[in-house]
């Protein structure tokens, strides 16, 4: 019984999610466009612009008249109807890549983009690199017979020591 | 007066962290046994100096005493009680001055129960703590002085910032601080251990419990910040990849490593640099995020006070310390031993793979915190790196760790078969697989991401009640046996399970609360109704009026779901603190383990007042999942006490011998 | 190789280092106009005392000027405004203002209450061409040349150091060009 509810209400959960329309949401009701599909996608571009005067917050989060200022800027340009790119084009403008929560992709921000995935490649080969020297450990081959007289030589040359452990 | 003695009981502190700096390394170096010993007491001096200075200082806060200069700008009589005490940590001098008493504490830990641990290794151990403790206590006593003194002292005093007047503040710093500084003691064990030429198991079997300890405090800390943010920023933000948060987010990834890695070198006597390494690093990104911080280096929400003087001496800090260590690595790393050899596929090899990609997803954070800064200083562009990056880059790293970390621990050291440790993995593959299904099919194939991120968590999940599953031998022998066996187990296997699990509760409230979100604005008077997220929400009424601090608006809620069930009181509500010339939201907030409704008010406006209502779907998860990652991990802790008296390896023995 | 590979870590953080150091004397906060060498954005302000005329772009061709944005709702502007009084009762230099998220009923007390330095004022109650000029904060101050670009953003308050330092010889400069 209580299996069913569970999967009734991850039901409800996973339905309601995939068939609502994503709720419109700007900090006052008074600078939501009336569109909503503008002010959808007003929405969905405020998540990528900066408040250019708080400490790290997009324009949706912050309280500052700036940030109303620019919220109301992005939907006049919306409904204006400007394409998204050309919209925070005209903020960009403005105040510069600064403004992007997104970096840009450009020449002096290719680093940025790509040392993430840089160090991964740089680490993965690392890695692979000292596995390979692994791959003879434990394969179970015997000696083969000059093996054999090294270790002959080895045992018998080396007093028997019992520090630290032998370099392999 | 009580001020002065503060200041005084610092000077002695920081006289004593010199000779506790400079006489146990002589003496570890020239094996004197009284010089190492002082090492000792000379901690727990330092933390007895330490102690009563901040106990004056939080005296002060308490007191109103705003001849004090730091209380007269950040404290107020009229404030409750609580805030009085945590204020004292609320501002850069006090939080300093938190700083070396948690240092001195963890310091005197060591040195009061640690005896188990070789006199040498512990006398260069409390040494190094000692280098830090001194290189702190000078920072504040020349350049933070938190008994500065003010004259004519004000009536008033300026009261703390209302974000802070919370009781998050009593418990976000300190549990941060506790495990940011802990790592300090990471740091001491590795460069011990550089200082010394070697490190083996043994060594490793010594510094582990610390390194748990500082690692379980530091997840608390970050999951407090996280849930304090969550309810206190009015958004229902947990996470912004702000500067000061991704300061503490690399020493936690750091440290996660280090941990797994102090394992294998505990086991197999392997990964000896690494975890050396990693031991250093971990601590220099918790001295580069104190730094951060104060410096304004970076622009940040946490920011305290801008002062670059400061930041000076902190990065003098960190060049000291960090590049002295790094430095002694280049050049002591040909003596330290290889490790034993392990194969293509061996647990071995799985958390080396853990490392690379948990240092990788570390350099996203870094690289995306710091370039701004980097691309500023040659002269190009002002820039700013957001989550929208960080989806982009650190979530692709982080997937292929969520993968691995469950085959894992089922790979044989040393030596095993990839086809054996899948076979294990199985019932994990089937849930992450039927997951994944149930989740496009219910969502009729829309919710793709969802779907993924949920299949992963289930994976994830399942794969770690696996690990335990198959200790008890469940469903191969008779219940009543597992039950035996269960009881038999080790805690430690309790930790490894709880921890991987919380990550599996953790990456199912991530998915959860961000694909699955849904959030509303509107203007609302009282008796209006609207629809949200399944729920009918009524507004009932709205409330003027003011306490002593503040002056508020408060809104009247009821949030019904379906005709049957007893609908929800949410009371939002809006303050405005004359004081300080501002204004906070504290949201009405209705937890559940399936979802968060949250709701926040803005000003009266005309006959409205505008509400923003969010739903946030398995959002607790997150926080729960972060608890169940601490629970291990204390779980392992108290384990890992009753091993380090027990019996240990032979080659352990050999390279403590002395 | 293995030699050399284990002084990288310590490579790395020296690099580090350096650039932390560097970014002590930096400002992150500090964001720099875009609208450098371009002409200023066009606008049209009506003015903040009625009767008067207002500012718009045209006005600032022909010579070299101050433009300053201000609002009477901001402290450090009231602290900046004598340094500005001083430049105009010595006709150093031509100085228009930009009213800020004022009302003209607002703007017009506060200029009758510490004086008007501006020769033509605008009153931007909307906050519109602030945007356009990528204001961040008051006060800012824009030095534009005679042709009508934009050559210098001061961010925050002209004080005499600030006049003596940078302004007058960038204003020197100026005007010496054709």
């Amino acid at each position: 019984m209580n299996r069913r509810i569970l999967l009734k209400i991850l039901a409800a959960l996973v339905l309601v999610q995939g068939l609502a329309v994503q709720a419109a949401f700007a900090v006052l009701p008074d600078e939501m466009l009336p569109d909503a599909g503008q002010e959808a996608r007003a929405v969905a571009l405020s998540k990528n612009l900066r408040c250019v005067v708080c400490q790290n917050q997009n324009i949706d989060d912050s309280a500052a008249p700036i940030a109303r200022d620019m919220r109301l800027l992005l939907r006049e340009r919306i409904a204006a109807g400007d394409t998204d790119d050309k919209a925070v084009a005209y903020l960009v403008q403005r105040y510069g890549n600064y403004v992007l929560l997104k970096p840009p992709f450009q020449t002096d921000t290719i680093l940025l983009w790509i040392s993430p995935f840089a160090v991964l490649a740089i680490a993965a080969i690392g890695f692979f690199v000292s596995i390979r020297n692994r791959r003879s450990i434990a394969t179970g081959k015997p000696l083969s017979a000059s093996e054999r007289q090294q270790l002959e030589r080895l045992l018998n040359a080396t007093p028997k020591s019992g520090s630290g452990t032998p370099k392999s | 007066m009580i001020a002065e003695v503060g200041r005084f009981a610092l000077i002695l502190a920081f006289m004593i962290s010199v000779s506790q700096a400079i006489l146990p390394l002589i003496g570890a170096y020239r094996n004197d046994r009284r010089l190492m010993s002082f090492a000792d007491a000379a901690a727990q001096a330092q933390f007895f100096f330490v102690a009563v200075a901040f106990a004056c200082l939080v005296y002060c806060f308490v007191t109103s005493d705003y001849s004090v200069e730091v209380v007269a700008a950040n404290s107020n009589a009229r404030m409750p009680l609580l805030y009085r005490v945590t204020g004292t940590w609320g501002n850069h001098e006090g939080s300093m001055l938190l700083w070396s008493f948690i240092l001195a504490l963890f310091g005197a830990t060591i040195g009061t129960f640690g005896k188990a641990i070789p006199n040498r290794l512990r006398a260069r151990v409390l040494s190094v703590q000692g280098i830090i403790g001194l290189g702190f206590l000078a920072f504040i006593l020349f350049t933070s002085n938190p008994f500065a003194r003010l004259f004519p002292a004000p009536i008033e005093g300026n009261g703390l910032n209302p974000l802070l007047e919370d009781p998050g503040l009593a418990f976000h710093p300190p549990f941060l601080y506790l495990g940011y500084v802990g790592f300090s003691t990471a740091f001491s064990f590795a460069a011990a251990a550089l200082i010394e030429g070697g490190a083996g198991a043994a060594w490793a079997r010594y510094a582990r419990p610390w390194i748990l300890a500082a690692w379980i405090l530091l997840t608390v800390g970050i999951c407090g910040g996280s849930i304090w943010a969550y309810y206190e920023l009015g958004w229902g933000g947990w996470w912004g990849w702000d500067p000061v948060e991704n300061a503490s987010l690399m020493p936690w990834l750091l440290g996660t490593a280090l941990l797994h890695c102090a394992l294998v070198v505990e086991r197999r006597q392997a990964f000896i640099r690494w975890t050396l390494l990693l031991g250093v690093m971990t601590f220099t990104m918790s001295l580069v995020g104190t730094f951060v911080v104060r410096s304004g280096v970076l622009s940040s929400v946490h920011a305290f006070a801008l002062d670059p003087a400061r930041g000076v001496f902190i990065l003098g800090l960190i060049v000291v310390a960090t590049g002295g260590s790094l430095a002694l690595y280049a050049i002591r790393s040909s003596k330290l031993p290889i490790g034993e050899p392990f194969g293509l596929v061996s647990r071995e090899t799985s958390l080396l793979l853990n490392n690379v990609l948990i240092v990788s997803a570390m350099a996203t954070v870094f690289v995306g915190t710091f370039y701004p800064l980097f691309i500023d200083l040659i002269g190009r562009d002002k820039i700013s790196v957001g989550p929208p990056f960080y989806a982009l880059t650190f979530v692709p790293i982080a997937i292929p760790i969520l993968v691995v970390m469950v085959v894992g621990p089922f790979l044989k050291w040393r030596q095993d078969r990839l086809a054996s440790a899948l076979r294990e993995t199985r019932p994990a593959l089937i849930a992450a697989v039927l997951t994944a299904v149930a989740i496009l099919a219910l969502s009729l194939g829309t919710q793709i991401p969802a779907a993924l991120g949920l299949g992963l968590a289930a994976w994830i999940a399942v794969g770690s009640l696996q690990i335990l599953f198959r200790r008890i031998r469940l469903g191969r022998v008779a219940f009543s046996e597992s039950v035996r066996l269960a009881f038999a187990l080790p805690r430690s296997t309790y930790g490894v399970v709880a921890a991987h699990l919380g990550i599996g509760l953790l990456v199912a409230g991530i998915t959860g609360s961000v694909f699955w979100k849904e959030e509303l604005v509107l203007a609302m008077k009282p008796g209006q109704v609207t629809q949200f997220a399944g729920y009918k929400i009524e507004m009932l009424k709205a409330e003027v009026g003011q306490t002593d601090d503040y002056e508020f608006q408060r809104g009247f809620f009821s949030a019904a779901m379906g005709e049957d069930r007893s609908p929800i009181l949410l009371i939002p509500e809006l303050r405005f603190y004359p004081g300080r010339q501002s204004e906070t939201t504290e949201a009405s907030i209705r937890s559940g383990p399936i979802a968060n409704l949250y709701m926040n008010m803005g000003e009266q406006n005309g006959e409205t007042w505008p509400v923003h209502l969010f739903y946030h779907p398995l959002v607790v998860w997150i926080w729960i999942g972060a608890f169940f990652m601490a629970l291990g991990g204390a779980l392992s802790w108290s384990n890992g006490r009753l091993r380090s008296l027990a019996r240990a390896p032979a080659s352990a023995k050999i390279a403590a011998a002395e | 190789m293995k030699r050399i590979a284990v002084f990288i870590p310590l490579a790395i953080f020296a690099g580090f280092a350096v650039a932390l150091w560097l970014g002590l004397s930096n400002d992150p906060t500090h964001i720099p106009s875009v609208l450098i060498d371009k002409p200023m954005p066009p606008f049209e302000l009506a003015p903040v005392v009625p009767g008067q005329r207002g500012l718009s772009h045209a006005d600032l061709k022909g010579r070299v000027s101050l433009v300053n944005v201000f609002g009477s709702w901001c402290g450090v502007c009231t602290e900046e405004h004598p340094t500005l009084m001083k430049l105009a009762a010595n006709r150093t230099i031509a100085i228009y203002g930009i009213d800020w998220k004022d009302t003209p009923a607002d703007g017009a007390k506060w200029l009758a209450e510490h004086g008007d330095p501006y020769i033509r004022v605008g009153n931007d109650e909307t906050g519109r061409t602030a945007l356009d000029l990528g204001v961040t904060g008051a006060p800012e101050t824009f030095v534009v040349d005679r042709n009508g670009k934009v050559r210098y953003k001061q961010i925050g308050a002209i004080t005499d150091t600030v006049w003596h330092d940078t302004l007058a010889p960038l204003v020197a400069k100026l005007e010496a060009e054709r």
